[in-house]
Order: C-alpha cells, then structure tokens, then sequence
C-alpha cells in the first residue's frame, strides 16, 4: 500500500536515513522500532510531509508522490498522530475534529448541527463515551488520543501512524486504544505503530521493521521474534569512538541523593521521580541512561534545584546536607548544569561569545560597582584556547556558532564557576563526530582533576564510551546501576524498557 | 561602485541617517528650524520624553512594558507640588510638617520609585503580565491624582522651583542638563554593570539566565523602579515647567516613550537595543514634532504623521535583520 525507495536524508554533513526500504501493508500493524536517533521520526516526518526534501521515492497506492506540507499528506490519506498531542485545550472536541475542515452552511455559515452529528458517529465508531461538546482541557489524555485518531479517520485516512501513543496514558487506556486499533485493522487500515515498549509491540502489531543509524536492519513477522533478538538487533553495532584508557580506582564520596522524589507539576499525585538514591565519587564519572519519558532531566533539574516546590529527598555534597532551592544556590554548592536544550536554557544567543562565557563569574570582575571588562575578555580568550572555540573573536554573536562551538562556550561558562560537580545533559545533542569525541576529551580530563560528573545521554555508544559506571533510569526510577566492566548495551537497555504493561 | 558593501554601514546609522534627513528635509522648508534657540527648544521639550524613555528602555530590555509611566509622572508631579505648597498637616495632633524644595522633590521621586517596585513586584511575585500590571498601574497612579489633588491642578510653586523646569545653567537649559545625566548614568548602567549585563540577559534568554544563577525577581523589580523613578523625575520637570501640577498631566505619554524606544531599535521582544538607539528616537520624534509645527501642517495631520513614522521605522528594522 505505501511503499518506500531508496530514501535517504541528510541534515547538514550528518546522514539521518541511508537507503532506507521498506513496505507498510494495508490491513495490519507495523512497529517501527529503534533507539533514539535510530532515524524513526525522520522516516515519519517524509511520510507525512513534514519533510519535503529527501532522495528516494515515496509510492502510495500505486503513484509516486511528494507531499509538500502535513496538510496534503492527511488529504491523500496518510495521517500521522505526535507524541504531544494538537490539539486546542479551550475548544469542543466537535471544533478541533473538524478544525480546517469546517462544514459549512450554504450561507457560508458554520453547520454547527451536521458537524456535531459527524462527531458523534466518528466517537461511537471509536467507543468513546464523551459529548463532543466538551473542551478538549476537560477530558483525559487518553480521550484526547482517542480524538486525534477520529481526526485522521475524519479525513478518511488509510495510513495512520502513531508515534508513541502509549507514553502519557494509563494501563486502561492503552486497552481501549489497542482494541481501536484492532477495530482500524479490520476495516483495513495500514497502522504504523513507534513505541519503545517492547511487550506493547508484541501484543499489537503483525510485521516489525528495526531501524539502526538511518538503516532497516531486519523487516518480518513479528511472531518469529522475541524481546532479546530485538534488543540485540536494535543496538548491534561497532562502536567508533574513544574509549576511557583504564577503569579508575575512585575513592572519597563527593556528592550523594538520597530518596529524591519529584512530584508531576501538573498532576500533583504522580511521580516524575520517585525514591532516587545514589552516590558520586570524586573523578567519577556517572553514566545516566533512559528513554525518553524516564526523567533523566528531571533528575538533573531537581538536583540542581530547580523545581523546590514539587521535589523532596536529600542531596549531600563531601557529606554535608545542602538545601538547593534555586540555581543560584546550587552555583554556590559548586555545581554546574550544562542542559540538554542549548538554545532554549544555555546560551544567550544574541550576545557575543565573551559574554555568554562571562555572565555567571560576573560578580568577580566587579570593580567599585562596574564590571572590568578585560577579566572578561581574559577568562573568554582562556577557554577560547582551552577548549578550542573557534570563533574570530569574543565578540562574535553565540547564535552564530556550530553547534559544537555552542556547546564549548556552555561548557566554559560553567567551568568558570569551578564547579565540584558537573551535570551533563545530552552534552554531545547535535554536534559533529569531531566536536564529540573533542567534548569526550574535555570530560575525562575534568574527571581526572577530581571533577565528579553526571552525564545523561540516550546514546548508548556514549555511555559506554566514557563513564565509569552506568546508572538506568525508566519512568522515574533507578532501574539498575551497573560498573562499566560488567555493561553492555543489551543488558542496559533491557533495563531502561518499561516494563508497564 | 559596490552598495553592498556600504549596507552594514547604513543598517548600523539608520536612525542616525533619517534624522539628518529629516532635518535636512525641514531645514529647506522653514528658516526658523536651524536656528540655536529652536534646537534649545526641541531639546528642553524632549527631555521629558528622554527620561521616560530611558527607563522604557531598561523595561523592554527585560521584555517587559511599563505603560503606567505617564501616571506616575502626573501623581509624583502632584504629590511634590501639593507638599511644597501646603506641606502635610495633621489638624487633630496640631501638626504641621512643612517642605523645602529637595525634600519635596525627593519625597516625589521616592513615590515614583515605590510604584515602580509596586509594579516589578506583582509582575514577579504573581506572574502577572507586565501589559496587565502596569494597566492597572496607569489607572490606579491616575486615581490617586484624581484623588489627591481634588481634580484641580496645584499652581503657584514659587520661582525656586520654576528653575527645574525653566531655568538655564552654563547656557544649557536645566531639563536638559537632567536628561543628559540621566541617560550618561544609563549607559553606564547597561554597558559597564553587572545589573545591566543581567538586564540583555533576561531579555535575551530568562530561562537560561535563571540556570545562570542570576535573580531574575530582583533585577525585574529593580528596573521597573528606576523606570518609576524615571517618570517621577519627568514629572518634577513638568510640574516645574508649567508651575502647576495638573491631574491629567502625563496622558499618553507611555505612548511616546514607547514609540522612541522602538524607533531607536530596542526589540519589544527584549535582549536588543541601545540608551543611546533610544535618545536617538526621543529626539526623530521631538524634531518631527517641532517641524511639524513650524510647516503649519494641522495638528490632526501630525498625529497621522507621528504613527506612520514609527510604523515605518519598525518596518525596515524587520526588513534588515530578515535579510542578515
């Protein structure tokens, strides 16, 4: 029914799919499985016409075609369902169903009544209990998946993908969507399903397809697998990478959390992390693995205090208690964040290199109430050199640089505070092979001068590559904490799989 | 000849360029433009607008809007005027507290710089809006002028204080010596302090200047006070000018400030823009206005004039750092 060619995509220098095959049959449900980064959402983006540019073909029903927008993609019958939902909290179920697509009267006028019914016969098809009147804000999570899908049936797609449906619902409504998906089945729809839950995989799909840096690795029946094959398949590759030189002895506790917990700021009863419990060494660096949704960011965030309100637990740096209610705080515990979004909550993108290096040491280079301006430039040419910045000058625009410089110039932001402890966030997110394995370098030699690190990462070959122990996270929990020497990548991400179904 | 490579050049001196226009255009038309005591005169009736504006600036800088300035202008205009006349009197204790000219003014401009804080405070405290807060601000400051001078204005201040407003010191008029100062003491400010350093930052970024460790509470409050403060002392110069507080004095004067902000290249959206970009503005509004005046163009006309400048002005802005 659709069928994909030889599709490849680059962004940048960096080739996202290579070649990429592949056939999704009408009348089933095909798992689209890999890691992060594995090239699903690329793939996902071409179907649907978020990506218009690629190479390779796309044929649906037969023809060729090369959606320009989302919009006529969902024309021609492929609708794709985001992991965030669109939809609009303040308007009617019966509104945003039809949104763009209104009904209208001869008049031109909005045909509240044929809207209203269609709505209703698209809910009861779906077994969903709720007045399309409502707003959308009033009912759950899971009913406003439920609504996405009457969205794409609305348009009479035959291809509906859904990209992990399952992440923000309860166990109960993951029954009820996998019973609509069952129903979709039988009226021949083709479902394309993403989920990292392996056991969900299993109990709904009929063909699997396993994607690995951009290549199909294995398309088949699903029945024909099990959970380990996947695993072993998903992650089998040869690292290329720098590897740490030889396991440190580490001794003397730098810094430990005990029961950390952190309440959902917008459903007070749940837990983005719950009894978070470990320690950190001096020189040690701390490898955080998870998947998406398992709170590794969160944990970073509570520990450098920046949800007081909702977090409780203890965190003792060289053994004393510290309470660390805000950034300032932790920057004075000597701790540092170098978070995963750069461009959203690191850089200061319109000022120049030299400032964005010197705002959190600013009160240092103080004099008689005015900033020496020269401090800065020597603490920016410093870690210019240091950690090889490549800019022209200081006084180049942050928003300007790669993506590796960008990173640099958070790193050295932060070194200049002279942190204890330094808490990584995706710190190689984006940037090229040679800015990675330059960041590798930087951190292990900020661990050899007694630094202890945290570095979350969903890049297993990173992990692997240079922490001295490996931490698992999943859904807010330590899974498992494993020593380098006895880690590997399967038993890794067996332990980071949700196990909720 | 390469005009391209000339464009950084005209990007950079853009206001600078259409203000030399500009009095090039009106110095053609009218003889009494260029002359020394006209430019005097455009000077002292911008300085207001220069004082006002320059704490405009520091606000939007944040992204914030302060739009309550031309209220506390009016109310610390009143409030000074209505202690140097009739002091504070408490009839039941048989007090009397009598004011000179300086504790007046410093009472005044301590009033502007509370409702200011008044303002930092509910936008930080609260999450309010800065467009909400300082709306309920400019009514509540207009209120209380309303209240505190009856409706009436307060006349009759005496000729010490007509100095402020009136007054020439070294052959510069006094506004102007309190402008010039004020916006000196800015540029200090946002170019040589930490204070000013965090104010581009918060603008630039506020979620990656709060991980930064920098008290984004603090530096807000501080900036709308000095933007209260700001207008207060606007208001002491008009209070002085005219030897009469009047209740509506002040109207619409957010109006101007923000419009000489904008045209002097400061980005609503915060982190971008200069004083000096500012002053620049104040005064391509204050010249437009005199010319206006002296080609005899009707005053209905002009307000027509005024808006389609700054939507103008914003317009190339957008247009030049699309095309960068």
């Amino acid at each position: 029914m659709l069928v994909v060619e030889n599709i490849s995509k680059h962004f940048g220098g960096i080739k996202a799919l290579d070649q990429i095959n592949l056939e999704i049959r009408a009348g089933e449900v095909t798992a689209i499985i890999g890691e992060n980064g594995a090239g699903k959402s690329t793939l996902m983006k071409i179907l649907s016409g978020v990506y218009p540019d690629y190479e390779g073909k796309v044929i649906f029903n037969g023809k060729t075609v090369n959606f320009d927008n989302p919009k006529q993609a969902q024309e021609c019958g492929i609708s794709i369902i985001h992991q965030e939902l669109n939809l609009i909290p303040y308007l009617s179920v019966t509104e945003n169903i039809f949104l763009g697509r209104e009904i209208t009267t001869s008049w031109g006028e909005l045909d509240k009544k044929a809207m209203r019914l269609k709505t209703q016969s698209l809910l009861d098809r779906l077994k969903l209990n709720v007045n399309p009147d409502t707003l959308i804000i009033d009912i759950k999570v899971g009913q406003q998946q439920v609504v996405e899908i009457a969205k794409a049936l609305l348009t009479e797609s035959e291809v509906i993908i859904m990209d992990e449906p399952t992440s923000a619902i309860s166990d109960n409504e993951v029954k009820v969507l996998f019973e609509i998906i069952n129903d979709l089945r039988k009226e021949n729809k083709a479902i394309v399903y993403i989920s990292h839950k392996l056991d969900e995989l299993f109990k709904i799909a009929d063909r699997y397809i396993i994607l690995r840096d951009g290549c199909v690795i294995e398309s088949g029946n699903i029945q024909e697998m099990n959970a380990d094959d996947v695993i072993h398949k998903m992650v089998g590759r040869e690292v290329q990478m720098i590897r740490k030189q030889s396991l440190k002895v580490t001794t003397g506790e730098l810094f430990s959390v005990k029961n950390l917990c952190l309440r959902n700021p917008n459903q007070k009863q749940e837990y983005l992390l719950k009894n978070i419990s470990f320690n950190l060494a001096k020189g040690e660096i701390l490898g955080v693995f998870g998947l998406m949704g398992a709170g590794r960011t969160e944990l970073l965030e509570a520990i450098f205090g920046l949800h007081p309100k909702y977090r409780s637990g203890e965190v003792r740096i060289s053994g004393s208690a510290t309470s660390i209610n805000c950034a300032a705080d932790a920057i004075k515990a000597g701790l540092a964040l170098v978070p995963e979004d750069r461009k959203k909550d690191g850089l200061l993108l319109d000022l120049d290199v030299q400032k964005n290096i010197g705002i959190t040491t600013l009160k240092d280079m103080e004099h008689l109430g005015m900033l020496e301006i020269q401090k800065e430039t020597q603490l920016c040419d410093k870690y210019r050199s240091e950690l090889k910045i490549k800019t022209s000058s200081g006084k180049q625009t942050a928003g300007d640089l790669s993506g590796g410089n960008q990173q640099k110039i958070v790193i050295a932001k932060w070194l200049a505070t002279h942190p204890k402890i330094l808490l990584l966030d995706e710190p190689t997110r984006g940037i090229d092979v040679n800015a990675k394995n330059e960041i590798y370098k930087l951190i292990l030699s900020l661990a050899d001068k007694g630094m202890g690190i945290i570095m979350v990462s969903s890049e297993l070959p990173e992990i692997l590559a240079i922490s001295d122990r490996v931490m698992v996270m999943s859904e807010g929990i330590i899974t498992a904490q494993i020593p380098i020497n006895e880690a590997n990548e399967a038993c890794i991400l067996k332990a980071a799989i949700p196990k909720s179904i | 000849m390469d005009l391209k490579l000339y464009k950084p050049f005209f990007i950079k001196f853009q206001s600078l360029i259409a203000l030399f226009i500009l009095c090039l255009l009106i110095s053609l038309i009218s003889d009494k433009f260029l002359t020394v005591s006209n430019g005097w005169n455009v000077m002292r009736q911008i300085s207001v607008n220069i004082c006002i504006s320059v704490g405009m600036t520091l606000v939007v800088l944040t992204a914030g809007i302060d739009l309550s300035v031309g209220s506390v202008l009016a109310l610390c205009g009143a409030l000074t005027a209505g202690l140097l006349k009739n002091g504070l009197a408490f009839p039941q204790a048989d007090l009397f507290i009598g004011f000179t000219i300086l504790g007046a003014m410093l009472v005044g401009v301590l009033a502007g710089t509370f409702l200011g804080a008044f303002n930092g405070w509910a936008i930080t405290k609260f999450k309010v809006p800065a467009f909400i807060a300082t709306l309920a601000m400019l009514t509540i400051a207009r209120g209380l002028t309303l209240l505190y001078t009856q409706g009436f204005p307060i006349s009759g201040l005496g000729d010490d204080f007509a100095y402020l407003g009136t007054g020439w010191f070294l052959s510069i008029p006094v506004p102007v010596w309190i402008s010039g100062i004020v916006v000196l003491l800015a540029v200090i400010l946002t170019t040589k302090t930490r204070l000013g350093r965090y104010i581009y930052a918060i603008g630039g970024n506020e979620s990656a200047s709060r991980l930064s460790g920098i008290n984004i509470s603090r530096v807000k409050i501080i900036v709308y006070a000095i933007s209260g403060a700001l207008a207060a002392i606007g208001g002491l110069i008009v209070t002085s000018r005219l030897d009469s507080a009047q209740p509506n004095a002040g109207s619409s004067y957010e109006l101007d400030s923000i419009a000489a902000v904008v045209i002097g290249g400061t980005s609503l959206s915060g982190g971008k823009g200069t004083i000096l970009g500012t002053v620049l503005g104040a005064i391509i509004i204050g010249v437009l206005n005199n010319g206006l005046v002296l080609l005899n163009v009707s005053p209905f006309w002009q307000q027509v004039v005024k808006g389609a400048v700054i939507l103008l002005a914003v317009i190339i802005d957008k247009s030049n750092s699309k095309n960068d």
